[in-house]
């Protein structure tokens, strides 16, 4: 009996977190993404699509600011034909949109959406799997949607397809370095690979990026300016990691595996219907994913911050604690928000040339990621070490950097324009 | 011809390290956002926005004031002060016209009739205005002055007959136009 009530909530928080939290949270986007990127260019954008009440005798029809919108488009998506063209290698042409799919809902089970909910004096927790490896988790599972990508390119048998999975393979590769060391100061911080463990320490000293309550403060820990002092490295993870995730989710400064000017659709040019609707899918959710992965890591989370958490987890309506719907509630705000600034930076960055993303990745972020985890275990040892070891550490470190700079510089040799 | 040599301007570090040039772009683009949503953006008042932008939207809003004297929309018959027909199905738009939208059947006038010197006026004149493009070459090789192209241009039917003007439709459009060349007048 016990075994079936297990199964039950863990079914019920599966689909009660996957189909009604994250996957609307994907036509939202897509409609917040045509909304906004229509006042940034001075326009209206889709306001009109709504419930044809006059259908039904009403007076007027109801268009909440066009919020069928998506609706329309899914439907739209699901009634076209369904073309697959004559020189494709089926079996992966038909594989490759669901291996987008897949991977970017799969990384939303570790995600922690909510503090506990309370129901009968026993607590569960708001995420699917409780992982102790969430992070690696994540980046493990969210690699493996570039697969989709690739064989949907490859299979397609065109060229520009292949050359989108191309280079979706490389800049993957490329950024997936990058946005695994970026996190390691974060995760030293700390010292767990828990993400529900790692928001309830937010949520009680102070976000990583906003160290201003609990623990966190010299006036609360007895002066010790470690969490202050982090908040460099944890500004410099967070810039490359922000950026790695927008490689990652193929996003607008790095969509060259679908960039329209040169490869047409990139690698979903030969798709259709709904399978072209699964790769649009996909994009959304590992955007919707990753955003929530950076407001899990730097941005507290579930937590409202200031010390109100605690509060906020003892709510509760006749002995069911709904604490944790509260923080749900604050944790969609965040993702959402931070969607709109994903949406703000596709509609304000112009696309990178594809050697200068090559430079990003590998010539910049990863030297920088490498350089902050140094820095990050600096700031975390500098109480054990005491002063003097800790500036000539800082020296050591600023010699590399400087070192590491210089090499750079020297080995991009421009070529002198030949003069006429 | 001297020879001068451009040469690319040095970035500085700022300008090297691109974050500040994003901030930038975030600025003008939050810029250009919240002056939408507020109605000030620059040329709604011109363009005579709906309160969102700059743009009109069209089935509430209409341009139709402000279309030039030129504008070329459906093309249409006209009466003049004597409430005469003009055209005297010469057909010379109906060979001019490119897309060949425009049909007429020719008649006499009747010897009774006070413009019987007149001799000719359509008895059918269709223009089917699925075929017809704007052109305005029918109104240009008009002897007459008898066909105009009207501001008209929400030309709507559900089927294609719908779609056909005939000769009750076109003068409904035309309507009477005054100061035109009245050249089958007596000479007083």
């Amino acid at each position: 009996m016990d075994l079936v009530i297990t199964l039950l909530i863990i079914l019920a928080k599966v689909i009660g977190l996957t189909f009604l939290v994250v996957l609307p949270l994907v036509p939202i986007s897509v409609y917040f993404e045509r909304r906004f990127s229509a006042i940034i260019q001075d326009r209206v954008g889709p306001n009109r699509v709504g419930i044809p009440l006059t259908l039904f005798g009403a007076k007027k029809d109801f268009s909440f600011f066009g919020l069928v919108q998506p609706m329309a488009d899914g439907l739209k998506l699901f009634l076209k034909e369904d073309f697959t063209p004559s020189h494709v290698r089926k079996a992966f042409y038909w594989l490759a949109p669901a291996l987008v799919v897949v991977p970017a809902l799969v990384t939303v089970c570790v995600v922690p959406f909510g503090s506990d909910i309370i129901v009968n004096g026993t607590a569960h927790k708001l995420v699917i799997a409780d992982l102790d490896v969430g992070p690696l988790f994540v980046f493990a599972i969210s690699s493996l949607s570039v697969y989709g990508i690739t064989l949907a390119g490859w299979s397609s048998n065109s060229k520009f397809p292949f050359i989108g999975g191309v280079r979706s393979t490389a800049q993957m590769i490329s950024y997936e370095i990058a946005l695994g060391l970026s996190v390691v100061p974060v995760l030293l911080y700390f010292g767990d690979l828990n993400l529900s463990n790692i928001v309830e320490q937010q949520a009680a000293n102070g976000w990583l990026l906003l160290p201003l309550w609990g623990n966190s403060v010299p006036w609360n820990n007895g002066g010790d300016y470690t969490a202050w002092l982090f908040w460099i490295p944890a500004v410099i993870a967070f810039v490359i990691f922000t950026t790695s995730v927008f490689a990652e989710t193929n996003r607008m400064p790095f969509d060259l595996p679908e960039c329209e000017t040169e490869l047409v659709g990139g690698y979903h040019t030969e798709y259709s219907s709904m399978k072209f609707a699964m790769f649009f899918m996909g994009e959304y959710a590992a955007m919707v994913i990753g955003s929530s992965l950076v407001v899990t890591l730097f941005l507290g989370g579930w937590s409202l911050g200031f010390g109100l958490d605690a509060k906020i987890s003892a709510l509760s309506i006749g002995g069911f604690g709904i604490g944790g719907l509260i923080h749900m509630a604050v944790f969609m705000t965040k993702v959402v928000a931070f969607i709109l600034f994903f949406i703000l930076v596709r509609w304000t960055v112009p696309r990178f040339r594809y050697d200068q993303l090559m430079r990003l990745g590998w010539v910049i972020f990863f030297e920088a990621a490498l350089i902050n985890v140094f820095l990050a275990a600096l700031v975390i040892a500098a109480p054990q070490f005491g002063a003097i070891s800790t500036i000539g550490g800082l020296a050591l470190l600023a010699v590399v950097t400087g070192a590491l700079v210089w090499v750079l510089k020297v080995s991009e040799k421009k070529s002198v324009p030949v003069s006429i | 011809m001297a020879v001068v040599k451009v040469t690319r301007p040095k970035l500085n570090t700022g300008e090297k390290m691109y974050l500040g040039a994003i901030f930038k772009g975030f600025i003008i683009t939050m810029k250009h956002a919240v002056a939408s949503l507020r109605n000030k953006t620059r040329g709604a008042e011109a363009m005579e926005s709906s309160g969102m932008g700059i743009t009109m939207q069209y089935p509430e809003q209409k341009w139709d004031e402000h279309l030039p004297e030129y504008y070329r929309g459906a093309p249409a018959l006209v009466t003049d002060e004597q409430d005469r027909e003009r055209c005297v199905s010469c057909q010379l738009c109906e060979f001019i016209c490119p897309p060949k939208a425009i049909k007429i059947t020719p008649s006499e006038i009747s010897s009774d009739d006070p413009w019987a010197k007149v001799e000719k006026r359509p008895l059918e004149f269709e223009i089917d205005m699925i075929r017809c493009i704007y052109c305005g070459m029918c109104e240009e090789v008009c002897p007459e002055q008898a066909i105009y192209l009207r501001k008209d241009y929400a030309i709507t039917g559900v089927t294609r007959a719908e779609m056909v003007h005939d000769k009750k439709k076109l003068y409904e459009i035309g309507g009477k136009r005054v100061g035109l060349v009245n050249k089958w007048n007596e000479l007083k």
